[in-house]
């Protein structure tokens, strides 16, 4: 089709298609290519809807060290780098990980947290300490122990991760804790002073079941 | 050069060079860890983080390369926050048992922690907790509190030239440790202890003895192989606790080998002498020094009156002071004898009155690293001479070619251009070979003797990568020097090094193997050398800090003329069985540690010290002793008030280098011939055997360095005599002594040769150093 035809595609600045893996709480998960700029709605419609039409909550736009974005804001948001960055976030791999209403977010981000803490290769203090860090405290407040300045705590120490190591490690793994504390700052409160989550846990696990298709 | 900016001011620095290098070149000090001049870049601690401008982040200061124009800020909000960020994490899994650590008062992680830590940690989880390793008998381990700076890493693979140590997992379970079931075993492994950053590494003879803020600190110069390492010697009470390297770029550069830092120990052995003895009737009674004196000063007066001053030898350690060996050689001369010597292990000295100097580098040490091509002839390079060996090996990854001629194929963890491996006594012939080739390659006239030679494909390969540089140079090791055909191979090198248009020299062997030519401690030409005056036994010998039956090079030979003698008059720091055997009178004086005195290097480099310690017991440094024996002789000319005195006659000054050196030789007939019937001993002296100091520092024995003395050769002679590895075998000298010894396979040895350390109690009896053997299954 010719380099011209292909950049035209997209928008101004975000030439061309690029292709989306969709995973999570949709009802088709898979890999989709659409021209930059699609809107996000069209993404989600194309991997079939939200499974079991629950309501959208979080969506990762590029991958697990992406910043997380809440479903309005990624509602507005078309799939382009620029769109994706003014909101808050990065395209990144072009990993979509759709969550909806029966995600605890902090189960979510403890999740993720021991991913990056495993990962971690070791070499630069700040990663090989800190992802350890920032697991076990995530962990803790998961598992009931969390304390009121853990919030603040898990900020500082992403700040003294970001931008400090040899590779990008560090940053992936602060990038999901800032954000899930950002945007869903009540839900970790909620969960250090009730000791428990928000989303009821049968709520959770209903969630969590294994898809089959339709039978949601 | 490129201009750049650090915290506002300028400097230009080289093109290529860091962030902290030119900080350092300003004063300016940056916080790190994993940064080290000597070792590569690894950046991993991040400690050095500092801000640079238009740089979005903090940039390592260690890896960051300097670009015109460049600005820095070391101090600046970004550049501490950074540093105050890392220096948080580096202490959350540190157990901060400073109270109980070795590493408590001189630890870089203590001390950085004062400027960039906070006073409490927020981390309130479970900490880090890493198993301890075994890295052998030298470095203690407390793993817990490493940070993984890998600088013990990348010292053991680039220093070294072994990677012993290594990081196992990763991420926060990530742990620095030794291969399964091995230890650190280099000669260099000491180092790690300095270069560890925290407590991780320490000392283990050190450990838990005394605070670094307890510790007097004194200069002082190494006594062991002829490199004059500069060392810190570190006093407690009158007490060497411990010994570190005192940083010399032209000499050790910031390194140790154990022996030098580990043979403290052998200080304050057991065996140390501490009072004057006397043999009355073959009873040792402890005596008065004045009672001591006078029955040494007779009995060498008695000895010289009776059978005149001939009678008399003299055997110095070359690891004796420069003043010991001129007073004792004055001493000697004053009583008519010309017999002294401190060549204790040589076997040939047809050189001398040949030679028109004292042999020694031929160059300065820190010039070895410019050399492109290099031959070591005859020399166990890593173990006799660790820190050369280092430089080299340095000189090699650098594109330098290093190529070795001797009669083991050891692994000198260099990367080696050519070698030829062969018997002792090829070796002259093999030298010749490579003489020849290069002559050849060259255009040069090559000497009749070596004309006839037929050129081996070592040889030739040799050749090929001498003739291939523009800085070549030979250097002859200790074994070349021992050789019965030393004064072959002496000629033969200097041949090579002159058609090479290159330097060539010695490598000494030891702390004064030049100072003792300086002192004139050698044989006169009416005199007997080392050899001929135990082969030839005296009436009396004055013995100066050496312990002949271990350090000559017929041990069994000098053991004998010492008992045969009348009266044996001993200045030694140690006693030994052996020594109340044949003594007469044993006088205690100072080891270097005790003793102001100064060493000659093998670069000739005149290195004086003080006494680190008050000698032990009534031990007295053994120049005051000899002066006051040569008072006692009334013998003019011994009025010395201080070793600066004795050193300023021995002198004529007080020159940074010595004067006369010179590997100029005279009108020497080659020997090429190489006809020795039956086994050919090869006998290597064993790093921590070589001198008496080392023989009794405990931790050292139990070094990898340290194990029994066995029979090691090929597997072809061993099939040969029927024998396995690890049976026992038989090894006979001469008609009637034989020595029981494990044998061993040595893949790198030649056929015909049998490998049996010398400088070892196990091998004493079989005498020469050089030697034709018999060998069978036992």
């Amino acid at each position: 089709m010719g380099g011209e035809a292909y950049l035209n595609l997209g928008k101004p600045n975000n030439g061309g298609t690029k292709l989306f893996s969709v995973s999570g709480h949709v009802n088709r998960p898979g890999n989709y290519e659409v021209p930059m700029g699609t809107p996000f709605a069209k993404l989600l419609e194309m991997a079939g809807g939200m499974r079991g039409g629950r309501k959208l909550k979080a969506v990762i736009p590029g991958g697990s060290s992406a910043p997380v974005l809440p479903a309005d804001v990624m509602m507005d948001c078309t799939m382009d780098y620029d769109s994706i960055a003014k909101a808050g976030s990065m395209l990144g791999s072009g990993a979509v990980i759709v969550m909806d209403e029966t995600v605890c977010m902090v189960k979510a981000l403890e999740r993720l947290s021991y991913f990056y803490f495993e990962e971690s290769c070791g070499q630069c203090t700040p990663c090989r300490e800190g992802s350890g860090w920032l697991y076990r405290v995530v962990h803790r407040i998961e598992h009931g122990q969390g304390r009121p300045e853990d919030l603040d705590l898990l900020n500082r120490v992403t700040d003294n991760m970001m931008g400090k190591t040899i590779c990008a490690l560090a940053d992936a793994a602060a990038f999901p804790v800032r954000s899930f504390i950002k945007h869903f700052k009540s839900e970790f409160e909620y969960h250090i002073e009730n000791k428990k989550c928000l989303v009821d846990p049968e709520v959770q696990r209903m969630g969590s079941g294994f898809f089959k298709a339709g039978a949601a | 050069m490129v201009e750049i900016e650090i915290d506002g001011k300028t400097l230009q620095v080289a093109e290529g060079s860091t962030i902290i290098e030119a900080a350092h070149q300003l004063g300016t000090y940056i916080p790190h860890f994993c940064y080290h001049k000597k070792l590569s870049i690894a950046a991993n601690c991040r400690m050095c983080l500092v801000q640079v401008e238009k740089a979005p982040k903090p940039m390592p200061a260690c890896a960051t390369p300097v670009t015109n124009g460049m600005k820095v800020f070391t101090h600046s909000e970004l550049a501490v926050k950074a540093q105050k960020a890392v220096m948080e994490f580096l202490l959350i899994n540190h157990p901060l048992d400073c109270p109980i650590c070795d590493q408590g008062g001189e630890c870089q992680l203590q001390d950085l922690a004062v400027g960039y830590g906070e006073s409490a940690s927020k981390y309130e989880e479970e900490k880090r907790v890493v198993p301890d390793k075994d890295l052998g008998p030298l470095v203690s381990t407390d793993m817990t509190r490493c940070i993984n700076c890998t600088r013990c890493i990348r010292f053991t693979a680039e220093i070294a030239g072994f990677m012993e140590l290594g990081q196992s997992y990763r991420g926060e379970r990530a742990e620095v440790m030794p291969f399964i079931g091995k230890t650190v075993d280099t000669e260099l492994s000491g180092n790690i202890i300095d270069l560890c950053p925290v407590g991780a590494l320490t000392s283990k003879p050190f450990r838990f003895s005394a605070r670094t803020w307890e510790l007097s600190r004194r200069k002082s110069v190494s006594p062991h192989d002829g490199l004059g390492s500069n060392l810190i010697v570190q006093t407690k009470h009158d007490k060497v606790m411990r010994v570190l390297p005192l940083e010399n770029e032209d000499i050790n550069e910031c390194w140790l080998t154990d022996k030098e830092r580990f043979s403290y120990q052998g200080l304050n052995s057991p065996e140390r002498l501490t009072k004057p003895m006397v043999k009355q009737g073959g009873e040792w009674k402890e005596v008065d020094w004045s009672v001591a004196l006078d029955y040494a000063a007779h009995a060498l007066r008695d000895v010289a009156k009776t059978h005149g001053g001939g009678a008399i030898g003299g055997l110095l350690s070359p690891h004796a002071t420069l003043e010991e060996m001129y007073l004792a050689q004055k001493l000697l001369r004053g009583l008519g004898s010309e017999n002294i010597d401190f060549r204790l292990r040589q076997s040939d000295f047809s050189a001398d009155g040949k030679r028109k100097g004292a042999p020694w580098l031929g160059m300065k040490i820190a010039d070895i690293g410019r050399l492109d091509r290099v031959l070591v002839v005859g020399s166990f390079l890593r173990k006799d001479h660790p820190l050369i060996a280092q430089r080299l090996r340095q000189s090699a990854k650098r594109g330098a070619q290093v190529s070795i001629l001797h009669s083991a194929d050891d692994d000198l963890l260099i990367k080696l251009a050519a070698r030829a491996i062969a018997a002792p006594s090829q070796l002259p012939a093999i030298l010749a070979q490579v003489v020849k080739a290069v002559c050849a390659i060259k255009g040069v006239a090559a000497d009749t003797a070596v004309a006839g030679v037929t050129v081996s494909a070592d040889a030739q390969a040799i050749a090929q990568s001498l003739a291939s540089g523009s800085r070549a140079a030979v250097l002859l090791g200790n074994f070349a020097q021992q050789h019965p055909q030393a004064t072959t191979l002496h000629a033969l090198g200097r041949q090579l090094a002159s058609a090479l248009g290159g330097s060539f020299g010695f490598l000494g062997e030891a702390a004064n193997s030049v100072g003792g030519y300086v002192a004139k401690a050698v044989s006169g030409a009416a005199g007997l050398n080392a050899a001929a005056m135990l082969k030839d036994p005296r009436q009396a010998y004055v013995v100066v800090g050496a312990e002949p039956e271990l350090d000559c090079a017929d041990g069994a030979q000098a053991l004998a003329a010492l008992a045969k003698a009348a009266a044996v008059v001993v200045l030694s720091p140690f006693r030994s069985q052996a020594m109340l055997d044949y003594a007469a009178v044993l006088l205690p004086v100072s080891p270097f540690s005790e003793t102001s005195g100064t060493f000659v290097n093998t670069e000739g480099r005149v290195q004086s010290f003080f006494a680190a310690t008050k000698p032990l017991g009534e031990a007295r440094p053994a120049w005051k002793v000899l002066r006051v024996l040569g008072n006692l002789l009334e013998q003019a000319g011994f009025n010395y008030n201080s070793s600066e005195d004795v050193r300023a006659e021995a002198l004529g000054g007080q020159p940074e280098f010595a004067s006369g050196l010179d590997n100029g030789i005279d009108g020497v007939a080659l020997n090429l011939a190489s006809t020795v019937g039956g086994l050919e001993r090869l006998a290597d002296v064993p790093i921590h055997f070589a001198d008496s100091l080392s023989r009794r520092a405990p931790a050292l024995q139990l070094a990898a360095d340290s194990v029994a003395p066995s029979a090691r050769m090929s597997a072809a002679l061993l099939a040969k005599l029927g024998v396995a590895a690890g049976d026992k075998v038989k090894v006979g000298a001469g008609a009637t002594v034989t020595v029981t010894l494990a044998a061993r396979l040595d893949a790198g040895l030649p056929d015909g040769v049998v490998r049996i350390a010398a400088a070892h109690a196990d091998t004493a009896a079989l005498g020469a150093m050089s030697s034709v053997l018999s060998v069978e299954k036992a």
